[in-house]
Order: structure tokens, then sequence, then C-alpha cells
């Protein structure tokens, strides 16, 4: 089985703001919003090199997005910047009628995603987020899992015309892909191990979570296929169904409500495409707590473990 | 500048459009629209610098951005009379596979529409981020906004006149439909927002009043007296004094005629107080 190697944990909010602060360097059109976390989103890089790209608009979320959605008017490229909670929930409509129905080719970029925010608790831990965006028409969704990834994606929104939703957050994780290996595309996922007998698909930071597992199933003699679906929408499809015709099930796993996330996106592909059991490892439709990452993604059944029991439950149910 | 005559009967125009508009489908909101008529047609057809060969950047030219954008049917027959596409589309109003959707939208593409509106609150802080995007190209244009009296109960407004002072957006005029009723009523009823002059000028707005919103040699005077207080620091609204329902006298001092549209001998009656000037579509 293939293996990767933790070149050192770190925050994927951090990767966004080393990927704005390149972008700040090599795309005169770009430009930053914050809604007063500038520490928070990492924002400080970008700042400093471009003050009069920068826009603080206070604690006023509704119009930040409004003033993203402006600025595209005359070929500005707005990066928002706030907690994933500030960035959909609370603006949910200002984000339908401004950005995403008047097609504004304005990122979303939303930090302390999930429940691993921490001790902050429930006010602040969206578990609704995907779900939200993804069901807006014309909104690309991607939820990268370590540091390398979320400065790539970072770069590479940028160039896609219309709007995205970037999700990452706040917890130091695992920093272990390779742009060079495997460079960030848009809609394309990527398959980190080969199995036959379990596909497991995993975003954000439950990609490295799946890896472990993987690694523990191998130990039971069960081979997985871990594939880190980093975009939601547009979902990849095709690397989905060419892993379940070989492997016969599948197990989704994400740092989201069951409900709205990624599982029922691969679901509705598989019921409709190729019928497969599948088992889910998301939160169950309830508000996250205070604690820390670690305790939270083990009470809340989002974390390796989780992964491998659920692999070992979906194998069961092949026919 | 244009002939006060020859605007007032462009404005008559736009009323018999608006009209039959609404009552072709009976749906649409004739009221707001009656009362914002000379308001239109003195931007588009007096004071903005504008090409009606429309491209969504607009450069190096002055933009508009309804943010109560239930008037939609003014802010269409004025578009279409100044040139951003055929008046004809005037009768695809609120039908299906039109461009000319209940409330505006860059959905469809139609020419001159710039950001969808109607879900209110939202179109001051649209308005500001293109009056920033001018100022980040070195583009002297200005930006202008409409919003509706009623409408700044939203709080997204708030957010947005706080920004615009505190960040010397003075590339700006923000308009505000003083026509004192809402749907359910007086807006000095249904939630009454006190002196909206202060308030303006507390959250640090240059502030205009305009009276006589309906009368179109002032309303261009004031559109042009705000122009000449841009560039220095503060944005600035005009708070403009309407009659809902404007021009029709059964449908003025009334907000009955907000979201309402006339049946077949209201509407002749209406028409017949609008006498066609420049061609019925």
């Amino acid at each position: 089985m293939q293996t990767y190697t933790n070149q050192g944990s770190k925050d994927t909010r951090s990767g966004f703001g080393a990927g704005l602060a390149e972008l700040g360097r090599t795309n005169a059109n770009v430009v930053a919003l914050c809604a007063d976390l500038i520490g928070s989103l990492k924002m400080d890089e970008f700042i400093a090199e471009n003050p009069d790209r920068f826009f603080q608009v206070g604690i006023a979320e509704a119009n930040m997005m409004g003033l993203a959605a402006g600025l595209t008017i005359g070929g500005k490229i707005p990066f928002t910047g706030t907690f994933a909670n500030f960035s959909t929930g609370r603006v949910y409509d200002q984000i339908r009628q401004s950005i995403a129905y008047s097609d504004k080719n304005v990122k979303i970029c939303a930090s302390h995603a999930g429940i691993t925010l921490g001790e902050d608790g429930a006010t602040h831990q969206i578990l609704e987020d995907i779900g939200l965006m993804k069901m807006l028409p014309g909104m690309t969704v991607i939820n990268p899992c370590d540091f390398n990834q979320t400065k790539a994606a970072t770069i590479a929104i940028a160039d896609h015309q219309g709007p995205v939703y970037l999700r990452f957050g706040r917890p130091k994780v695992p920093n272990f892909t390779s742009i060079d290996t495997t460079p960030f595309e848009i809609g394309k996922g990527i398959q980190l191990t080969a199995g036959t007998d379990v596909t497991i698909v995993a975003t954000g930071h439950l990609v490295w979570e799946a890896l472990e597992a993987a690694k523990s199933l191998a130990e039971e003699g069960i081979a997985a296929e871990v594939i880190n679906i980093h975009t939601i929408k547009p979902l990849d499809t095709e690397i989905i169904l060419n892993s379940v015709s070989k492997t016969g099930c599948i197990v989704t796993a994400e740092e989201h409500n069951f409900l709205g996330g990624l599982g029922e996106s691969v679901a509705r592909t598989l019921s409709t495409l190729l019928p497969t059991p599948q088992e889910f490892v998301a939160t169950q439709d309830t508000f996250g707590e205070s604690g820390t990452p670690a305790q939270l993604m083990k009470k809340y059944g989002i974390d390796r473990d989780a992964i491998q029991a659920k692999a070992k439950q979906v194998i069961q149910r092949k026919s | 500048m244009a002939d006060i005559k020859q605007l007032e009967a462009f404005v008559q125009q736009v009323r018999r459009d608006i009209l039959r508009m609404v009552h072709k489908v009976n749906s649409g909101h004739p009221g707001g629209s009656l009362g914002c008529t000379e308001f239109f047609v003195a931007l588009y057809q007096e004071v903005m610098t504008h090409h009606p060969k429309f491209e969504m950047d607009g450069k190096n030219e002055d933009l508009f951005f309804l943010s109560n954008g239930h008037i939609s049917p003014v802010f269409y027959s004025v578009l279409a009379r100044s040139g951003y596409f055929p008046v004809e589309e005037l009768n695809t109003f609120r039908l299906i596979d039109s461009r000319l959707q209940g409330h505006p939208t860059t959905h469809e593409g139609l020419p001159g529409i710039r950001v969808a509106s109607g879900s209110l609150g939202q179109g001051l802080s649209v308005a500001i981020g293109a009056a920033l995007a001018k100022k980040l190209n070195n583009d002297p244009r200005t930006v202008f906004a409409l919003m509706g009296d009623g409408e700044l109960q939203e709080g997204q407004n708030w957010e947005a006149l706080m920004y615009a002072a505190a960040n010397k957006v003075d590339n700006l005029i923000a308009t505000v439909d003083l026509n004192g009723k809402q749907i359910d009523g007086a807006t000095d009823q249904v939630l009454p927002m006190g002196n909206l002059k202060h308030k303006f000028q507390a959250f640090g707005w240059t502030v205009l009043d305009l009276e006589e919103g309906n009368k179109m040699a002032t309303v261009i005077s004031c559109l042009k007296e705000a122009q000449s207080l841009l560039g220095q620091g503060k944005p600035v609204a005009i708070l403009m004094r309407t009659e809902m329902g404007n021009g029709v006298d059964f449908m003025m001092h009334t907000h009955a005629w907000h979201g309402k549209a006339p049946n077949d001998e209201q509407l002749a009656d209406a028409l017949s107080q609008n006498p066609v000037t420049l061609g019925d579509y």
C-alpha cells in the first residue's frame, strides 16, 4: 500500500494565507476582504504587500458579500475571509442573490469550518455549510485536506470564472500532499491508495484520517482504496464509479452533517448510476460542543476509528 | 441639457409602459415605479454618462444599481427606451422564457442589469463595491444607487452606510425613494425610522433633500448638485420625496398599488391621463 509521510503538521488556513499571498504577487486583479478576522484567516502577508487591494469591512459580513459582488464589476477577483459559519449561514441570502444568482466571480474563503474549530463550541462550528453552498446553482465547493492542497486550491480558484466556496480549518493537521506529483485540478479527485475491498472517499481533514484507517485495515488484510475528493461540487463521479466498480462498497468521510454533505452527493450519484452499499462517516444531524479537536472527532464519530469500523461494516453488506 | 418638456414627454411614455406591462400579466409593482419615473428618466436621459452597448464591467461610464428591485417596470422601460434592448421586449415582462424577470437579474443576460435585486437591502453594498473597483481602476466615473425607504429597515443598509462613510467612498450617490409607504401601510406605522436625514448625517454622509422628486427640473438639479459634491471624502445621499403612483390620480395617496395591477377599465382611465408621446411598444 502506498504510504504518505507527514511533512510537518500545519493548519489549512495557513495554506490559504500562503496561497493568497502568492496571488497578491501574481494576479493584479485579486483583492481581499475580511470581516475582522485577519489573523485567524492568515491574511496578514497579502495585506502587508497589497494594502490598496485589501478591504477591512468590520463585523459586517452581509455588507462584505455585497461589496465583493460589486468589486467584480470592473474586473476584480474578490476573496472574502471569515469563519465558515459567518461565510455561509449568516449571509446565505446575500450569497444567493448578489453572488450566485448574479453569477459574480467571488471566492468565499471560509476558515474554522466544522467541529475541529474546537473549544469555541457549537455557535462557531458549522456542520451545514457544504450543504448550504452546494445547493446554490453555479457554486463550486472545495474542501482541501492539508496545507499544501489548500494553498494550491486558493491559487487555482483565482483562474476559475464563477463563484467558489473554499472551506478550510483551524487545527494543525498532517501536511502530506505534494502538488508536484498531483497538481490541484478543480473537480478532479485524487486516488491516494489502491485497493479492491472497499472504497473510502474522504474530504478535508478526514483524508488523513482515511489514510490512517487504510493502514489499520491493511494490517487486517483489507485493501482500501482511498480517494481524496477535494471538490464536492462539481463531483468527480468518474473516479468514484471506477473505484466502486472494483470494490463494490464505499465509505464516505467528512467533517460535516450527514445531511447535505459529500456523502449525500456520492449516494445520489451511486443510486442513479451504480447502486452500491455505502456507509457515512459524518456527524449525525447534531450540533457540536466545546472540546479539543481530537476529543470532538472521536465523540462525534468522524475519525480514523470510525472510518475503519464503517469500512468493515460496509464490506459485510456486499452481496 | 435636454429640453425639460421633452423629458416630461419621455416620462409620460414610461408611465404608459409601466401601466401596460403590469396590466398585461396582472402582476408587478406600478406604485413605486410611477413614483420614481422622473428619477430614472433624469438619470438615463440627462445625468449619467453611460453606454447602451452594454458591458458588465462598465469601465469609464457611470453605473446605476437598483436595490428595490420590485420597481423593475420603470427600470425596464427606461433601459429599453435608452437603447439597451428593443422596446418590443417590454411585451415579455414576467412571461415564461423572458429576460424581463419579475425582479431584475443578470441571469438571463438583460443588457443594463449588473446585479440581481429583489430580496431587499443588498443593492447599496454592491454599489459600494463597484465604486471601490472604480477607484482601484482609476476610473473617474460615478456609481448611483436607488433604495426604497421601507427597504432601509433591512440592517445591511446600515452596515453599508457605515462602511462607505468610514472609507470615504466619495464616488457614490445613493438615493432613497421617500414615498413613505410600504406593503403593510405607511412606513411611519409599520416601523418608524425616525429622522433619516439626521441618521445619514450621523453616519457621515453628505445629505441632500429633494422635496419635489416628481418634478423633472428639480430632480435633475438635485442630481447635478450631488455630482458637484463628489470627491470630497464623503458619499452623497439624496432623500427624494416622491408620490407613489404619481401621474395616475387614483393610484396616488395610497399604498394600495404597491404590488397590484390595474384592471381593463382602470388601465384605460390611467392611460387617458397619460396620452402617447414617443409611441407605445
